[in-house]
């Protein structure tokens, strides 16, 4: 795909001083001061309630804050949206639609235009060029209702790379994917971001499957977000405060890094419990649950 | 018991001039229903329209009691019920409860309307069945200036509404205003269901605005294909329903609902019949 870098700035992606958001007297999270580069894959973690899909919606000037600044893209929230591309976490589930897939995607291209604007030539290309990067151009003219979650997710993110965007935000993408969608969106992204220096941020429970890319992380811990380069976050006692339950790093000998509970008996064993199963886990408590834990995540 | 007897004269009876006006307003009806009805289905509205046609009873009833005409008061309160529901937004889907209990009162009131005055009774039944051989050069007059506003707003917002139908919080993020899309939506529902009541009433509306749409997704998938085939399916009914309606005694309305619900039957076996042969 051919990229028009028409940013003037290459300054960071995202720029927070001081942020909080409150939703009536209820604050969600507050104190965040951080900056993510440019360029990077930046996974926004945290247990569930923390604030992480508002974060992206404030990101998207969607949700206003209640306290701070916050440049993206060098302007203010929402200002710069026709150069962020965004996949909604319900986009796999809700989406029940008679579209084709080359239909939905050409929506990223024409949908916001009022008036009457035949689909060119030009556009159609553009289409079909996304859709050829994900993988899915054989699948251009099937109906949304007649693919699967996995094919969905992926006609959503080509829906949202046909403007080029310079930021890539997705929500939750692997949440309802088998392992192998798994793993197909992941190899996409770091494509992605290899090929074309995209910027990309992801809403994840499963740290593990997106360790191999990511170059760092906004954690919601306490209350407030941070940002930390990935070897920072991928400290025990870190992933163990802000999951609430003890967490393990694991480094195998093929220099795979995993983030296990940490459970004697099966952390030398390179088990995967994604970090959903972690935040699952915290709800046990105690050493005493982890024969419970263990029934769960088999 | 009338007799069920085929009327030979039937050829003649399609050159009266109520015929012609009951033509006329078939093809401005099918034309607004199939045009709204692709995006009701694309927007899950589908209930919505069920509701706004049965809020506007009470209105046109009440319009009758009040000596105005039954396109006012229909209007007024479909366009009513629409903005209440569009004020709503998605979580209408999901109040079922709120909504049917909602309708059963505006059906209530509408009866208790008619009840007190003895033209508006007299009026009920065409109200809630349709009457679409009485609708007069003036009626038809005001469905195609409707038509005509209808599709020059829908060719200017077609594209975002067809955006903010796919995916509401995408269009949102890139710019669309949704909720003045979902609002100019549900009051050009509010709009069609109340040409489309003179045809076929508030109670059989879902089969002119609803069915044609469901069975034009069935067999065609661009959105401009689906709304020709839905305002086809829904001229073939109208226009089927009368010259069969001049050939037996039977309603118009009833041979109206008929034809569509045939077509959607059959679109709908010719699917799954395709989709066991394919598994």
């Amino acid at each position: 795909m051919q990229r028009m870098d028409t940013a003037p700035s290459r300054g960071p992606s995202v720029e927070c001083r001081d942020i909080a958001i409150k939703r009536g007297d209820n604050t969600i999270w507050s104190h965040g001061t951080f900056t993510i580069p440019r360029g990077t894959i930046t996974a926004i973690v945290g247990t569930n309630g923390a604030g992480k899909t508002t974060l992206m919606k404030a990101e998207l000037g969607l949700i206003p804050l209640s306290h701070g600044t916050m440049r993206v893209l060098g302007a203010a929230p929402g200002e710069r949206n026709s150069r962020i591309g965004y996949v909604p976490q319900s986009y796999t589930n809700d989406i029940d639609s008679n579209l084709t897939a080359e239909q939905s995607v050409l929506l990223g291209l024409t949908g916001t235009r009022f008036g009457f604007h035949p689909v060119t030539r030009a556009q159609r290309a553009k289409a079909y060029e996304a859709m050829a990067f994900i993988g899915i151009a054989d699948k251009a003219g099937l109906r949304l209702s007649e693919l699967s979650g996995g094919l969905r997710q992926r006609v959503a993110i080509a829906q949202a790379l046909v403007c080029d965007p310079e930021l890539l935000m997705l929500d939750e993408p692997l949440a309802n994917l088998d392992l192998a969608s798994q793993r197909t969106a992941v190899q996409i992204l770091a494509k992605l971001n290899a090929e074309f220096g995209m910027s990309i941020q992801i809403v994840a429970h499963d740290l593990n499957m997106l360790l191999p890319i990511l170059t760092g992380a906004v954690y919601l811990l306490d209350g407030h977000p941070h940002y930390a380069k990935l070897n920072d976050v991928l400290d025990s006692r870190l992933l163990t405060h802000l999951y609430g339950t003890k967490v393990q790093v694991v480094t195998t000998p093929q220099g795979d890094m995993f983030v296990t509970p940490n459970m004697s008996e099966s952390a030398g064993e390179r088990d995967m419990h994604d970090a959903g199963e972690i935040a699952r886990f915290r709800h046990h408590g105690g050493a005493s649950a982890h024969a419970g834990a263990e029934g769960e995540a088999q | 018991m009338n007799s069920f007897s085929y009327d030979p004269a039937w050829a003649e009876t399609l050159t009266t001039p109520f015929m012609l006006n009951a033509a006329l307003a078939g093809l401005c009806i099918a034309v607004a229903a199939g045009v709204v009805g692709y995006f009701t289905i694309a927007r899950h509205s589908t209930f919505a329209a069920h509701a706004i046609a049965h809020i506007g009873l009470p209105g046109a009833t009440g319009a009758v009691l009040l000596g105005l005409p039954v396109a006012v008061g229909l209007g007024g309160f479909a366009l009513g019920g629409a903005l209440v529901i569009a004020a709503l937004g998605k979580r209408a889907s999901e109040r079922e409860i709120a909504t049917g209990t909602v309708l059963a009162f505006a059906t209530g009131l509408g009866l208790f309307f008619a009840r007190m005055s003895s033209s508006a009774s007299q009026q009920l039944q065409s109200i809630l069945f349709g009457s679409i051989l009485t609708i007069t050069d003036d009626q038809i007059i005001g469905f195609a200036v409707f038509d005509a506003i209808l599709l020059a707003v829908i060719t200017v917002i077609y594209r975002p509404l067809l955006f903010s139908s796919l995916d509401e919080q995408v269009a949102q993020a890139k710019g669309v205003p949704i909720g003045i899309m979902n609002a100019l939506f549900m009051a050009i529902l509010a709009g069609v269901i109340t040409i489309a009541v003179p045809a076929v009433g508030t109670l059989l509306i879902f089969a002119l605005v609803v069915t044609p749409a469901a069975t034009a997704t069935i067999v065609t998938t661009t959105p401009l294909r689906a709304i020709l085939v839905s305002t086809a399916l829904c001229l073939v009914s109208i226009w089927g329903g009368l010259v069969i309606a001049a050939m037996f005694p039977a309603p118009p309305s009833f041979v109206i609902v008929t034809l569509s619900t045939l077509f959607w039957g059959i679109a709908k076996g010719i699917e799954s019949l395709r989709h066991h042969s394919a598994a």
